[in-house]
């Protein structure tokens, strides 16, 4: 291979000079802040809820507000998670099926047809699984799952030419695509499940086996 | 790879000078267009590479990331 002429991050984090190179400590201080800021919002809502029907039983249907929001907050922020793998953009239908043969050479046999079942092509890295989607990824380490927003630049690429893009990215260098990458979510395997569509899921089950 | 899926810009053997050289020139003009060269290496794994390798049997051109 032509190692003079290589290197092996990506020429991508020119553009983000500013942040942190992401690696296992980061993922894991990211992990532990996004538990941490659960816990933070949902805590409050219950503990009110709680308090107030001991206060007032009558209170009970605000208290049931509380509830709610205890419930739908966290599932707001799993949902925004799972949002980066949902397909996206134009479909480019006429470039599709030479950019899905294309993506499909790149992937071995396994991979090539969960991803033309699932829509994720599934990658093993050093920090863990990743699924990468067309504008997006998650990465399935052992206790959660991180969500990264991340695209091509030149959206009219056919979808499957853009989860090639991004394969290729973070084939060149993990960390560094996790660095350009948004990091938009982190949390418990099965919150990220529950709000990915349903087509994607056994993309999950099969990064968690 | 582009808008239709891929388009082979150039092809060339490690004997062929003149045909590498006309692929080094396209390279070179993907390159002023924004493109990043890539040569994937199988196992996962892929290299960036700024000059073309005339050995490399495959090289794709691929457009930069972002964060979205």
């Amino acid at each position: 291979m032509p190692a003079a002429s290589s290197e092996a991050s990506l020429p991508e984090l020119a553009s983000v000079p500013w942040r942190q190179r992401t690696d296992e400590r980061w993922l894991r201080r990211w992990g532990r802040i996004w538990g941490a800021w659960t816990v933070a919002y949902t805590v409050p809502f219950i503990a009110a809820g709680v308090a107030l029907i001991a206060i007032q039983p009558l209170a009970a249907p605000v208290a049931l507000a509380a509830f709610a929001h205890a419930w739908i907050i966290p599932e707001l922020y799993a949902y925004r998670g799972a949002s980066v793998v949902r397909p996206k953009g134009p479909r480019n239908e006429a470039g599709e099926p030479t950019a899905q043969g294309f993506l499909g050479d790149l992937l071995a046999h396994d991979e090539r047809d969960l991803q033309r079942q699932t829509g994720l092509a599934m990658q093993r890295g050093a920090l863990g699984i990743w699924l990468v989607g067309e504008g997006g990824a998650l990465l399935v380490t052992r206790r959660r799952v991180h969500c990264f927003c991340v695209r091509t630049t030149d959206p009219e690429l056919p979808p499957s030419d853009r989860v090639a893009h991004l394969l290729l990215a973070l084939r060149e260098d993990e960390q560094g695509f996790a660095t350009v990458a948004n990091h938009a979510f982190a949390g418990a395997a099965w919150r990220v499940r529950r709000r990915l569509p349903k087509r994607m899921r056994p993309a999950l089950s099969a990064a968690r086996e | 790879m582009d808008g239709s899926g891929h388009t082979t810009l150039a092809e060339w053997t490690t004997q062929d000078d003149a045909a590498f050289q006309a692929a080094v020139e396209e390279f070179g003009g993907q390159l002023e267009l924004g493109y990043i060269g890539t040569v994937p290496e199988g196992q996962g794994k892929a290299t960036h590479v700024r000059e073309l390798p005339r050995d490399a049997d495959l090289v794709i051109m691929r457009r930069p990331i972002a964060g979205g």
